[in-house]
């Protein structure tokens, strides 16, 4: 049943308090999501992380379901692994059959970069499992170095800007589109400052039989430079201003799931953040232009006037 | 009723592996392991082995499907080769330290580069601090059963570690043996299903592999350690059980006309057999020379390599290598174990037969005869040496 | 400072036995700013709760939410998505 208000939101917290994420941290927000949405019959595979990192320093775990780090790049194998092994184990007869959701889950580094053969192998053979990326767009575990999902312009510490570099100077790899063209099921964006959205969305990709693929923004106040207050209004600056857009493909049918009927002006996202603070208007022009024709292409609303 | 067969010895692997009656199969092809795979495909699509086979996209894929099978509580198998095993190199220090009871047949082949698919032992050897436990079998027949003793041992609840089963690739893996195979009731009297220590169950949710501070690192090593120093009388016990229930057992390392002899041999693998055929000629001819197969290589055989101090020399030969070291691995091992003692034998090191490179009859009696002079003359001119490349 | 664990004494292999220890922890302690309600502006809508990271708002019998200080790391994202500006940061 998809939430409709917070009202129908259950209570229970899957993932603990006392963890060691930074002060307005997106990705412990997605973590309690995730169990708000799925419960406790769920088996988390995470990948190398900052979530990994400060969920579970031994002998403490902020985690309430069962959970496995196996390694950085593997999240999309080691899962598959988890999936196969529950089914042999329940079609042999020597656990119970239950429905249990096995989800992997992933930074950017560990899903577009370093872990993506891994993801594309477990999508391909089509093991009825979730991947959620939680996207910082950047190396944010070791120190906020570039990833391939660090979008253009930004500053990193192994993409600074100075006196002759804007930044980042390549384009946010579109993940959800490389995970589409597998052909899975289903396929979303979100963002963790819409989590009613969000949490439907890994409902249903739960739900489908098949691999499932859901990639949300989430905004870092340490590496996007920004006070810690702020984590959920640049999460929905990113989405008003079509940087963003929520969607989903159900069986490969695209539609929108957030419409922004008017387009703020992408300056209001990249000047609230420090780590585009040395982009000139002719950065953001291109920037702006580029949201442009990505958002023609998806059907968003126009550009604010 | 266990009957015996003339097959192929990747078959009869795979057929050890569908009568442990394995959950999961995760394994990516390379040559020469490739007919174990193959086999194992045949079994699944003909309903013979009732398992889920992932057709994984690469090896280091291979092992985090088993390591996260394990941890869901299943009995897990794979196989691989050379640069499979240097690609999950990674992986395999995971899945020993997560103590996950997983067993792979690796098919012996040299590492990269020049590329070569032959035999030698350079890609398990290198995984010797991984934390798994490495068997080294020298026939088909030792093959089927130590790969079914593998799982038994693996899934001890004293031992808890991974195992390689090293079988010489193509000299052993693609030859035809005459082979007694188990069959399913043998197998299962033998080898209980497997029982989980803990699994991922949303029962009982535990956090498996989570950040392990100084404060606490150093202590799981230490629990490693102590599966492997437990893990020596499992594998004995394993092996005696095996042989009052089917007739075979092998030892950790199975002496041939050692008792009374000068020079011994040890060898690793295939090469055993040529060995032994050397040995009986060189008996013939008056020389005090006996053989030892290192079969089991991790755990290291201390306490029976110590029981070799009654030799005057002893030839290690070793079928992997590494520039800018004394020698070979096993060698430098051996010298590592008996220096400690009184009276200790010489030591001397062989590297041979790289990348499937021919070891005879005649490589041995030269080994013997170098061997023999050092005995006489009790000067070591050299440490270790190539046998058979040239110079 | 509690006497460290032998490796006789852990657990075997990697595993973390007690879900949601990370709660001995508190991360209370990280901060510099606390939120403070104002009850007549509350209207329970229950975002302070959605949003904090820390899971640190709590649901109270009747209805009501309460910030749990034993875990507040004073990120400030509940007063500032408050839609009644209920609640304000103050030092503490």
């Amino acid at each position: 049943m998809a939430f409709k208000t917070v009202k129908d939101i259950p209570d229970e917290e899957l993932f603990a308090s006392g963890h060691r994420c930074c002060a307005g941290c997106s990705e412990s927000m997605l973590a309690r999501y995730i169990f708000k949405a799925l419960g406790k019959n769920t088996i988390v595979i995470s990948a190398t992380s900052c979530l990994e990192i400060v969920s579970t320093p031994y002998p403490q775990t902020a985690w309430r379901v069962p959970w496995m780090h196996v390694a950085f790049e593997n999240a999309g194998a080691s899962a598959s692994g988890v999936e196969a092994a529950l089914k042999a184990l329940m079609k042999k007869g020597k656990i119970a059959q239950r429905d249990i959701n096995v989800i992997a889950i992933g930074g950017d580094g560990g899903t577009a970069d370093i872990g993506l053969q891994s993801l594309s192998g477990a999508l391909e053979r089509g093991h009825d499992f979730m991947y959620i990326c939680y996207d910082n767009e950047a190396y944010m575990n070791t120190g906020i170095q570039r990833s391939g999902a660090t979008p253009f312009g930004a500053s990193t510490t192994t993409t600074p800007s100075g006196r002759i570099s804007i930044g980042n100077e390549t384009w946010k790899k579109d993940m959800p589109a490389i995970a589409a063209a597998h052909h899975i099921p289903y396929v979303a964006t979100g963002c963790t400052s819409y989590p009613i959205d969000l949490m439907n969305k890994i409902k249903k990709g739960a739900d489908v039989k098949g691999p499932a693929y859901v990639h949300v923004l989430a905004p870092c106040p340490t590496g996007w430079r920004f006070d810690s207050a702020l984590t959920v209004e640049i999460g929905r600056l990113a989405v008003r201003t079509g940087v963003w857009p929520l969607y989903e493909l159900e069986n490969e049918k695209f539609r929108l799931t957030y419409q922004v009927k008017e387009r703020l002006p992408v300056r209001e996202y990249i000047r609230a953040q420090g780590r585009f603070r040395h982009l000139t208007d002719k950065e953001l022009a291109l920037i702006q232009q580029k949201v442009d024709e990505m958002a023609g292409k998806l059907g968003l609303g126009p550009l604010k006037a | 009723m266990a009957k015996k067969v003339g097959i192929e010895v990747s078959f009869a692997v795979a057929e050890a592996a569908k009568l442990a009656d394995v959950d999961v199969v995760a394994a990516y092809p390379i040559t020469p392991q490739t007919h174990i795979v193959e086999k194992l495909a045949d079994f699944v699509a003909n309903g013979e082995l009732n398992a889920e086979s992932i057709k994984v996209e690469s090896e280091h894929s291979a092992m985090s499907a088993c390591v996260g099978a394990s941890a869901a509580g299943a009995r897990v198998f794979t196989t691989t080769s050379s640069q499979g095993v240097a690609l999950m190199h990674e992986m395999l220090f995971i899945a020993s330290a997560s103590r996950l009871p997983i067993v792979m047949g690796v098919a012996n082949r040299a590492l990269s580069a020049p590329l070569n698919i032959w035999c030698d032992h350079s890609d398990t050897i290198a995984e010797r601090d991984s934390g798994w436990i490495q068997i080294y079998v020298a026939d088909g027949q030792e093959a089927f059963d130590t790969t079914v003793q593998a799982f038994k041992i693996a899934e001890d609840a004293r031992v808890l570690l991974p195992v390689m089963v090293c079988i010489d690739g193509f000299s052993l893996s693609h030859v035809i043996e005459p082979i007694i195979m188990l069959d399913k009731e043998e197998v299962q009297k033998f080898l209980p299903p497997r029982k989980v220590l803990w699994s991922l169950d949303p029962d009982k949710p535990i956090s498996i592999s989570p950040v392990g501070s100084p404060e606490y690192f150093s202590e799981f090593r230490r629990q490693q350690e102590e599966a492997m120093r437990q893990a020596m009388p499992v594998i004995e016990e394993v092996d005696e059980e095996y042989g009052r229930l089917f007739g075979r057992k092998y030892g950790v390392m199975p002496g041939y006309r050692v008792d009374d002899a000068e020079i011994v041999l040890v060898t690793m693998g295939t090469i055993t057999g040529t060995a032994r055929v050397a040995v009986d000629a060189l008996r013939k001819e008056g020389v005090k020379v006996g053989l030892v197969q290192l079969r089991v290589y991790r755990p290291f055989p201390t306490d029976e390599v110590r029981k070799l101090a009654g030799a005057k020399v002893i030839a290690v030969c070793d079928r992997a290598f590494g520039p800018g070291a004394l020698g070979g691995a096993v060698f430098s091992e051996f010298r590592g174990v008996l220096y400690p003692l009184k009276t200790r034998p010489h030591v001397l090191g062989f590297v041979l037969g790289l990348g499937g490179r021919d070891v005879r009859v005649e490589d041995f009696r030269t080994i013997v005869e170098k061997a023999g002079k050092v005995s006489k003359t009790g000067v070591v001119e050299k440490d270790w040496e190539f046998i058979g490349v040239r110079e | 400072m509690s006497k460290l664990p032998s490796y006789k004494e852990m657990p075997i292999g990697l595993v973390i036995v007690v879900p949601g220890s990370s709660t001995q922890y508190k991360t209370g302690d990280w901060r510099t700013f606390k939120p403070v309600k104002d009850k007549e502006k509350c209207t329970q809508c229950g975002f302070c709760w959605l949003y904090c990271p820390e899971g640190a708002v709590k649901k109270t019998k009747d209805g009501d939410y309460e910030v749990d200080l034993t875990y507040c790391k004073g990120c400030g994202i509940c007063a500032r998505e408050c839609p009644v500006k209920a609640l304000v940061m103050v030092e503490g």
